[in-house]
This record gives C-alpha cells, sequence and structure tokens, in this order.
C-alpha cells in the first residue's frame, strides 16, 4: 500500500503560553477528502498552517508521500511548491489580473513558458466560467468569483494536495454554492483535499471523512454520519451541529436531516444561522 | 448641448430636476473660481507694481535682455543636472530596493544585515547633505587612488545616491510594511521563495502605495542636484551664478529656477495621471 498523501503525527503547536494543537493525528489518502470541523479556536486553521510549513511545529511529523517534510534540512518552498491553499479571504494579488495570478506560480516557480502557462490558465477560467474576465483584475469580480480564482490558482500546478481554510466563511449563501460545486467539481476529479469548513452541510456531501477537532485535540473522526449524526463522545455531542429540524421551523428551504442531538450555546461558536444548512443550486 | 452629456429622453422628471440643479452648481462654482482668481491677480498685481522699489527689482530680476542672454549658458548647465540625475535616480532605486530589501529580512541569522542598513540609513538621513557633498567632494580624492582628476559632476552624483537611497529606502520599507501579510502568506504558499515573492507580489505593490512619497523624493533631488555645483560643476545654478557675477543682474537666477520648475512638472503630473490610471484600473470607487 503507498504511503499517504498526507500523515501528521502528534502535532503540537503553541503561541507562547496557548497550546493551540496538543497532539494531532491526522492521515489524508490519495483522492480522499478529509473535512476538520470543531469550534473557532479548536486549531483547525492553525493545522493547516502546519501541514503547509507557513507555521513552525513545536513537536510531532508530518510526511508528504512519505517524506518528512518537518525536517529542517528539506527546502519548504519546494514542498509548498506541491501543495495548494486557498484562504477564506481569497488572497488574490491585486496588482495582478485574473490570468496572471492563476499562472504566476506556474511561471515563476515551475518554469512553464508564458505562452503554454497562459494556455493553461484559459482552460482553467472557462472551466469556472471566467474566461472573459481573465484579463481583469480582481477587485472587479464578486467574492465567490474571486474564490473560484483562488481555487484554480491553487490548482493550476496539479498539486497533490489541497487545503482549504474556511473557504466560504467570507462569502454569503448564493456564493457559497458557487463555491462549493467547484469543489465538489474537484472532489470528483479525484484531488486530495483537506478542507476546515464551518459548512456542515456540506461536508455531509463531500467529506470521505470528517475529523472533529476540540481544544487542540482529534476529538472523534469517521465518516460525517458518524461524526455528525451519532456523535460518540462528549466533546462532539455538546458541540455537534444544530439541528437542521429546528431551524427548518424558522426558515425555509433547509434541506438537511436533523442532527439528533443539538445544543444551541455551545454551537454558537460555529457560523451562525444561514450557512451551516443553506446549500442553494445543489 | 455638448456632445457627451448624457441622454435624457426616457428620465424621469426628477432626475431630470437632479441634474439640472447639478447643472447649476456647477456652473455656479467655475464663476466663482474665475472670479476669486481675478481678484487675487490683481491685488498681487497691484501690491506689486506699486511697492517703492518695483522699478528697481524689475530691472534686476526680470529683465528680457539679460534673461534672453542667460538662455544659453544656463541651459546647458542644466544638460549636466540632467544627466547626473538620471544616473542618481538609477543609483538610488537599485541602493533604495537593496537596503529595504535587507531591513526586510527576518531571523537571527540576517541581524548584522539588517542593523547596517538601519546605521546607513541613519546616518544618511541625519546628515545634511551639503555636508556629505563636501565629504566625497574633497574627501574621495584626498584617498588618492588615482592620479587622474575625478571629474566633480561624478563625485556629485555619488553623494546624491548615498543621501537619497536613505530616504528611498525609508519610504520603500514604509510600502512593504503597508503590504498585507496575507499577500506574502498566498506568494510563499505557491511555493515562491522570500526574494520572489518579495519582487513579484510584495514590492510591486509596495511600490504603488508609496508613488506619491518616491515622486516627492525625486522632485526634491532634482532640485538637489543644482547643490553639486558647490564642488564646482558647471550646472544650471553654477552658470547662472557666472552669469549673475559679470552682468549684477539676477535674472539668471529667475532663468534657472524656471527651468527646474519646467523639469519637474511633466514628472509630477506624470506620476499623477499614472497612480489615478492605476487606480481606476485595479480599486472599485464610487462618489466619495
Amino acid at each position: 500500500m503507498s504511503a499517504p498523501v498526507l500523515e501528521m503525527r502528534g502535532i503540537v503547536k503553541r503561541y507562547g503560553a496557548n497550546v493551540v494543537l496538543r497532539g494531532v493525528d491526522l492521515t489524508v489518502d490519495a483522492h480522499e477528502v478529509v473535512v476538520l470541523v470543531g469550534a473557532s479556536g479548536s486549531g483547525k486553521s492553525t493545522l493547516l498552517k502546519t501541514a503547509n510549513l507557513l507555521e513552525r511545529i513545536d513537536d510531532g511529523q508530518i510526511l508528504l508521500a512519505g517524506t518528512d517534510i518537518s525536517d529542517p534540512r528539506v527546502d519548504a518552498d519546494a514542498v509548498r511548491a506541491r501543495i495548494g491553499v486557498v484562504f477564506q479571504h481569497y488572497n488574490l494579488f491585486p496588482h495582478l489580473n485574473v490570468l496572471d495570478n492563476v499562472t504566476l506560480a506556474l511561471r515563476q516557480v515551475h518554469r512553464v513558458p508564458r505562452s503554454e502557462a497562459d494556455a493553461r490558465g484559459i482552460v482553467l477560467l472557462e472551466r469556472i466560467g471566467l474566461a472573459g474576465h481573465a484579463r481583469s483584475y480582481p477587485d472587479r469580480l464578486s467574492g465567490g468569483q474571486q474564490q473560484r480564482v483562488a481555487i484554480v490558482r491553487a490548482i493550476a500546478t496539479n498539486p497533490e494536495l489541497l487545503l482549504l481554510d474556511e473557504i466560504t466563511s467570507a462569502l454569503d449563501p448564493q456564493l457559497v454554492g458557487e463555491v462549493l460545486d467547484l469543489v465538489r467539481e474537484l472532489k470528483g476529479a479525484g484531488s486530495t483535499i483537506l478542507m476546515a469548513t464551518h459548512e456542515i452541510g456540506f461536508a455531509r456531501q463531500v467529506a470521505d471523512r470528517v475529523v472533529f477537532l476540540h481544544q487542540g485535540l482529534v476529538g472523534e473522526q469517521g465518516t460525517a454520519e458518524q461524526v455528525l449524526d451519532r456523535p460518540h463522545q462528549l466533546a462532539t455531542r455538546s458541540s455537534s451541529p444544530a439541528s437542521c429540524a429546528e431551524r427548518r421551523g424558522r426558515r425555509g428551504g433547509c434541506r438537511q436531516r436533523a442532527a439528533p442531538i443539538a445544543n444551541l450555546t455551545l454551537w454558537a461558536g460555529f457560523r451562525p444561522l444561514g450557512n451551516n444548512c443553506a446549500m442553494p443550486r445543489r | 448641448m455638448k456632445a457627451d452629456e448624457p441622454d435624457v429622453t426616457g428620465v424621469s422628471d426628477l432626475e431630470r430636476g437632479r441634474r439640472a440643479f447639478r447643472r447649476g452648481r456647477a456652473t455656479r462654482s467655475v464663476l466663482i473660481s474665475l472670479g476669486s482668481t481675478l481678484v487675487f491677480a490683481v491685488v498681487i498685481g497691484f501690491v506689486l507694481l506699486n511697492s517703492p522699489g518695483w522699478a528697481v527689482t524689475r530691472e534686476t530680476f526680470f529683465n528680457p535682455e539679460y534673461f534672453v542672454a542667460a538662455l544659453p549658458a544656463v541651459f546647458d548647465g542644466l544638460l549636466l543636472n540632467i544627466r547626473v540625475l538620471l544616473m542618481a535616480v538609477g543609483g538610488v532605486a537599485a541602493l533604495a530596493v537593496v537596503l529595504a530589501g535587507l531591513r526586510s529580512l527576518r531571523g537571527p541569522v540576517f541581524f548584522p544585515l539588517r542593523f547596517l542598513a538601519a546605521a546607513y540609513t541613519d546616518l544618511f538621513r541625519g546628515m545634511p547633505f551639503l555636508i556629505v557633498l563636501y565629504l566625497i567632494g574633497f574627501g574621495i580624492p584626498a584617498l588618492g587612488f588615482t592620479t587622474s582628476i575625478i571629474p566633480v559632476a561624478l563625485l556629485g552624483t555619488v553623494a546624491l545616491i548615498l543621501t537619497y537611497s536613505a530616504y528611498v529606502a525609508e519610504v520603500l520599507r514604509a510600502g512593504i510594511e503597508a503590504v498585507h501579510p496575507s499577500q506574502r502568506l498566498a506568494a510563499r504558499s505557491l511555493g515562491l521563495s522570500h526574494y520572489a515573492s518579495l519582487r513579484l507580489v510584495v514590492l510591486p505593490q509596495a511600490i504603488r502605495k508609496v508613488t506619491p512619497a518616491l515622486m516627492n523624493d525625486f522632485v526634491s533631488m532634482q532640485k538637489d542636484v543644482g547643490l553639486i555645483s558647490v564642488l564646482g560643476a558647471v550646472d544650471a545654478v553654477r552658470a547662472a551664478q557666472i552669469q549673475v557675477a559679470t552682468t549684477y543682474n539676477f535674472t539668471a537666477y529667475v532663468v534657472a529656477g524656471l527651468m527646474f520648475v519646467a523639469l519637474s512638472w511633466p514628472f509630477i503630473r506624470f506620476t499623477d495621471a499614472l497612480t489615478a490610471r492605476q487606480q481606476a484600473r485595479e480599486q472599485i470607487g464610487g462618489l466619495v
């Protein structure tokens, strides 16, 4: 059996006295979509940053396709070039047009000739319906469009692993739909994805495995059904997603199955009502 | 009615009324500004023309004959200024980017470089340019590296580069720090090295943010080029001085002054236009 794409063993991360990760073990196999859930501050974003070497771990080991990338002798830039990242706030480069944003890594890191990189960029932009905006600057696009460009920028170099860090948190429900459609497409294409999200409804649909982080530890993991609907551990239960059934009473259009255990007060760390259930254009 | 006036057919009476009101306001403000400018000019003219020494002042500072006579020599001098300026701008740009880059390095390994860059900018921002000019202009030849004479224009250029790169480096550093850290994060996560992300992502945005400040330094440098005359270089200022010394008439200084203004004006307008274009392209604006 081949090595998993990403293997994190006993990851510890401290910010001063604040211990954010207390020994997280996590594996992402090839073509697997792993969804990290957990309240704000549970360490989801930090874990993603350490996986990409944007944060240095304080203990543990990270293996990318079997190679130890937490070894300081490893070329961090080369490692990052193999991993695609999409951020919550898109982080497109405002001084470059859409096409140049998408092709920057191809040209500058992978040394693909300009014409070839542009051709590939246009193909990718066509796939998300934004080829007409290739020469536009990012500020001219809607949030959803910008985030789709950011996703395409991350996958332009065919990364082995895609890290998505709450990519829909800054978008309104309608734009969330168009971004998530794209993620679903990537899953269909066989991408290996590790994503942190508050979109519980979406997690149910795409996750091969849901990992519940609680206070810097893996609280529980398994299929979406196991973790979100029938949580065994108290921590998972106490902060498991609010019942959609409850919300269905108040706002229409929520098509989620009800989670059996609901605790709205503890769930407050997650996104407020709305995006968790809203899945337009399904 | 102007050709580019929007078509008002099919517009509600309400909107038509608003447009008429705005047009009225625009006409009124144009009239007011015309009137106030005229009044201001008349007052200034009146005060000048009625000052007791106006006749003498006009003769010594604004004499048309001396004006024309001073033109060729001062213009020749100005060409030297322009040459020195162009060389110095290249040097300043290169040195300032390096200094700003050094100061933005992280990690204890780079402490000596950071420290040196900081010491350099502190030193040359603190030292008056005239002193730097004297130290370089008379100090370097005194070292006696060559037996031939080093052109004073070259020494002046070196002094300009030393002083202005310190200022420009600080402006650039402010620009680099004003670029949001998430931009660097995004660049690095694409696999770009520290240097590549600085060059391709951070610096282009930093320079845009500080363009007005950079142009300010550039215009200021344009004028300070005139100070190389203290080393004996025959630039525009020196040429004017020579003219004044032989004619006892100050018109040549006015000629030189106007030439410096004429030199900087296109650059100032050009940057304003450039900045406006970039903003229109990359940022969504509103009424305010």
